[in-house]
């Protein structure tokens, strides 16, 4: 406590752009170095995408409990919720924010902690979101896992269920050449999960890589095949359609055996990607921020500066440079506060 | 019937609502092991007999999972059991007994 | 199925479609296989409506036919598509019409090809005037017939003397559309509706009071594929995914199919009689097939124009059941009675498919 009391002194306030779990953990970072933390988000509460979500891999850990651990770190910030920044740009050494609301606050470093946002899966037309009956996205699954609430599963029995993986990534028709990174392990999750709901159900994914980089990813893979007899067809969905009962019929190529596939779902979740937040653009021209050809914001380099925008006082977190998993998005965040804390001390 | 000169052409794809899984399901109750293939075809690069014979243990998983039994059969009889596919695996899958389950079990379909 | 989620997609899609002054181009060969279709379009679009739709007996095949069978390289099929639009200049016009999907997806290609090529359009310039002396303005506006009958449907609803509506139930027909592969799988946008969920012909069925069917392989070729058909020895190929679609859209009982490209409707239509006699099974109701329309024919019908002045005879399934649905009256003394009341020849009956 008197250490804390100590460091009060240090000089400057930071401005976090976006109360999800990368701006969370910064902020909490940022207080215990003894600054005074601004902490701005769009929505009504925090904890962006983590705060939808029911579980998270690798432990299957819920959510709620990391939420409030998360939260409780950042009392002493002063969290502005339902806000949207009108202009930023620069005064003196430091920043200038000006809110929608009309409100002015005056920084030493911004931390940008936007995030990502789910790709849009209706674009990809072929697939029929929005369109057929029984297609949803990871999203209204994991929000159906939470909640035992979703018109395409509550009191169904589902018997045969598909996952889409890469719908919107990896895709140049979609504007997205980039691998979202956690959808593989994601669908493999959640596929899990029904299949505990739905012990009878056939399982399908469809994917065109696994990409199963992270600890305990491949323990996951092997628990699907073995323990849940989810089948794995390597081969993307081209297209869907509804038959005259209301399930879809998915078609695909098992280019493993080189033949076409065709198979009747009760349901069909489609993986949807990450998308850069759209939002942050507008600022990111305010600051002189670059934008990579992916559509993330651009890191001074990918190694040893990650955090750093490149323009003096403004810092990344999280998923704003790029798909990332939760505790890659925490140590990032963890790094950025130290990132900051050596520019403000002129280190 | 009038000859057209053409007919119906028979069609590759695998309707999954359609097929046979009676067998796949038989041997994953003798081997469940054959669930945690990931198509790496390591048993096939290292098979004595495959270049010549045709077989393939990935293939022949996959085949059964999509129930292409033909395939499967003409696969088997090309099997010389040597096990070398065995040693490569990196699932660790014992193939060798998989393909002798395979083998057991469609000489009991024979006999019915 | 969520038909505000299609709708939602149908605003994605929009094109700009003036209403008049349109140059207007036929097809190869619709005229032959639906000889009423074209004629009807002109009644509806100049007659009926007082639209300004020219016509120059100097225009000549696209050239897409020969492009899409792999006998001319597109640039050769470019030069003339060029001289139609010179055709379109010298007449004054800057909107073009084609008849045919083809000839539209022909259009529609040439220009974007030159848009991102400029110099093969400077090139196709050149060989057109060394050829027939000719220069030409790109067209304003491209639509497909179809497009324009789309625009006017809600004005021949209007106008409707009979509904697509079953007269002894009251219930809504049920409609099969079929969208010919040019006319928005290569660009979209370039289509009401896009290349998923067109509407430009579920557009009109429904403006006329018919129900639409979204069948799983609605999406399907028809088969014709130009070279599945053209080789004879891939035949096979052309009906086997007719027959695809035929199977997949039987469960549904569809009263009817339109189509807006010249070869769909063919192939849909004489196919039904192949797999008949090949599987001796037939997919409307009493060993009928279904009846395929072109949307010109069934635009016709709905304003009360006598299926037989439509060419509906020329048809190999047998149109009168629907007609009996709709309750369009129609003389069967009259079926294979040609211009002034001349005999035309009977064709022979097959020997599954029941034709009137």
């Amino acid at each position: 406590m008197a250490r804390k009391k100590a460091s009060k002194k240090t000089e400057g306030r930071v401005v976090v752009i976006g109360a999800g779990v990368a701006g969370l953990t910064a902020a909490r970072e940022l207080l215990a170095l003894g600054y005074e933390v601004v902490l701005l988000e769009q929505a009504d509460r925090p904890g962006g995408h983590v705060a939808q979500w029911y579980k998270l891999f690798p432990d299957m850990s819920p959510t709620a409990p990391i939420l409030e651990d998360l939260l409780s770190g950042v009392r002493e910030a002063k969290l502005l919720c339902g806000v949207e920044i009108a202009s930023i740009g620069r005064l003196g050494d430091g920043f200038n924010l000006i809110l929608t609301s009309g409100t002015a606050i005056s920084c030493s470093a911004v931390l940008v902690a936007t995030g990502f946002r789910l790709f849009e899966a209706r674009r990809k037309e072929e697939y029929g979101y929005g369109v057929y009956d029984q297609v949803m996205t990871n999203q209204d699954l994991e929000r159906w896992f939470a909640t035992g609430q979703d018109p395409r599963i509550t009191g169904r029995d589902i018997r045969r269920a598909g996952f889409v993986h890469c719908v919107g990534s990896r895709d140049e028709k979609a504007g997205n050449t980039q691998c979202s990174k956690v959808c593989c392990i994601t669908a493999i999750k959640q596929a899990i999960e029904l299949k505990e709901r739905f012990p009878q159900a056939e399982i399908w994914c469809f994917y065109m890589d696994l990409r199963l980089f992270g600890k305990k990813y491949e323990d996951f893979y092997i628990h699907a095949q073995r323990d849940c007899g989810i089948h794995f067809i390597r081969g993307r969905v081209s297209e869907v359609s509804e038959a005259i009962d209301g399930r879809v019929i998915v078609k695909a190529e098992d280019t493993l055996s080189g033949r076409p596939v065709k198979v009747s779902l009760d349901m069909l979740v489609l993986m949807s990607g990450m998308v850069c937040n759209p939002g942050i653009h507008a600022l990111a021209g305010s600051l002189s921020l670059s934008v990579d050809a992916d559509g993330f914001l651009r890191s001074r380099d990918n190694i040893l500066h990650l955090n750093d925008s490149g323009q003096p006082g403004v810092f990344y977190a999280g998923a704003v440079t790029g798909p990332k998993t939760v505790p890659e998005t925490l140590a990032e965040a963890r790094s950025a506060a130290l990132a900051i804390h050596r520019y403000l001390r002129g280190l | 019937m009038i000859d057209f000169g053409f007919n119906l052409a028979p069609s590759s794809a695998v309707n999954l609502d359609e097929i046979d899984l009676s067998r796949y399901r038989a041997l994953l109750r003798m081997e469940p092991d054959a669930r945690i293939c990931m198509g790496c075809g390591s048993c096939t690069a290292t098979c004595t007999a495959g270049p010549f014979s045709g077989m393939s243990v990935r293939k022949v998983l996959l085949a059964l999972e999509r129930g292409q039994h033909v395939e499967v059969n003409r696969m088997l009889e090309g099997c010389m059991l040597c096990g070398k596919c065995m040693m490569v695996c990196p699932r660790g899958i014992n193939t060798r007994h998989l393909i002798l389950s395979l083998c057991r079990i469609k000489q009991e379909e024979n006999y019915d | 199925m969520i038909y505000q989620g299609k709708q939602k997609i149908w605003s994605d899609y929009q094109k700009e479609i003036p209403a008049d002054h349109w140059f207007y181009v036929r097809s190869c060969i619709r005229q032959s296989f639906f000889p009423g279709s074209e004629r009807q379009f002109l009644a509806i679009s100049r007659d009926l409506l007082g639209h300004d739709i020219y016509e120059t007996a100097h225009h000549t095949t696209c050239g897409g036919i020969a492009y899409h069978s792999d006998v001319i390289p597109q640039e050769t099929a470019m030069t003339i598509v060029a001289r139609q639009f010179a055709l379109m200049t010298e007449a004054g016009y800057r909107n073009l019409v084609a008849s045919c999907i083809t000839s539209f997806g022909n259009y529609t290609e040439t220009l974007e090809t030159w848009r991102e090529f400029p110099e093969l359009e400077a090139r196709v310039r050149e060989h057109l005037w060394k050829a027939c002396r000719r220069e030409f303005e790109k067209p304003e506006y491209v639509a497909h017939a179809s497009d324009l009958i789309y625009k006017y449907r809600g004005e021949i609803a209007a106008r409707a003397k009979f509904r697509l509506v079953d007269k002894a139930t009251g219930e809504p027909l049920r409609v099969v559309e079929h969208i010919g592969c040019h006319y928005s799988k290569m660009f979209p946008h370039k289509g009401v509706g896009g290349a998923e969920y067109p509407c430009v012909l579920s557009g009109m069925a429904e403006a006329w009071g018919g129900q639409v069917i979204d069948y799983p392989e609605r999406r399907h070729c028809c088969g014709f594929g130009f070279r599945q058909y053209l080789v004879k020895a891939n035949r096979g190929y052309s009906l086997s995914n007719t027959h695809k679609k035929f199977e997949s859209m039987e469960p549904f009982h569809p009263d009817l199919i339109i189509t807006n490209c010249p070869g769909c409707p063919y192939f849909l239509d004489r196919w039904q009689y192949v797999i008949s006699e090949q599987t001796g099974k037939t997919y409307g109701r009493n060993g009928y097939g279904i009846p395929v329309l072109t949307y010109e024919e069934l635009a016709g019908l709905v304003l009360g124009v006598d299926p037989w002045d439509l060419g509906l005879q020329i048809h190999q399934v047998a149109v009168e059941p629907l007609l009996d649905k709709m309750g369009v009256p129609y003389d069967p003394a009259r079926k294979y009675l040609g211009l002034n009341e001349k005999e035309i020849m009977r064709p022979g009956l097959p020997s599954v498919l029941r034709c009137c």
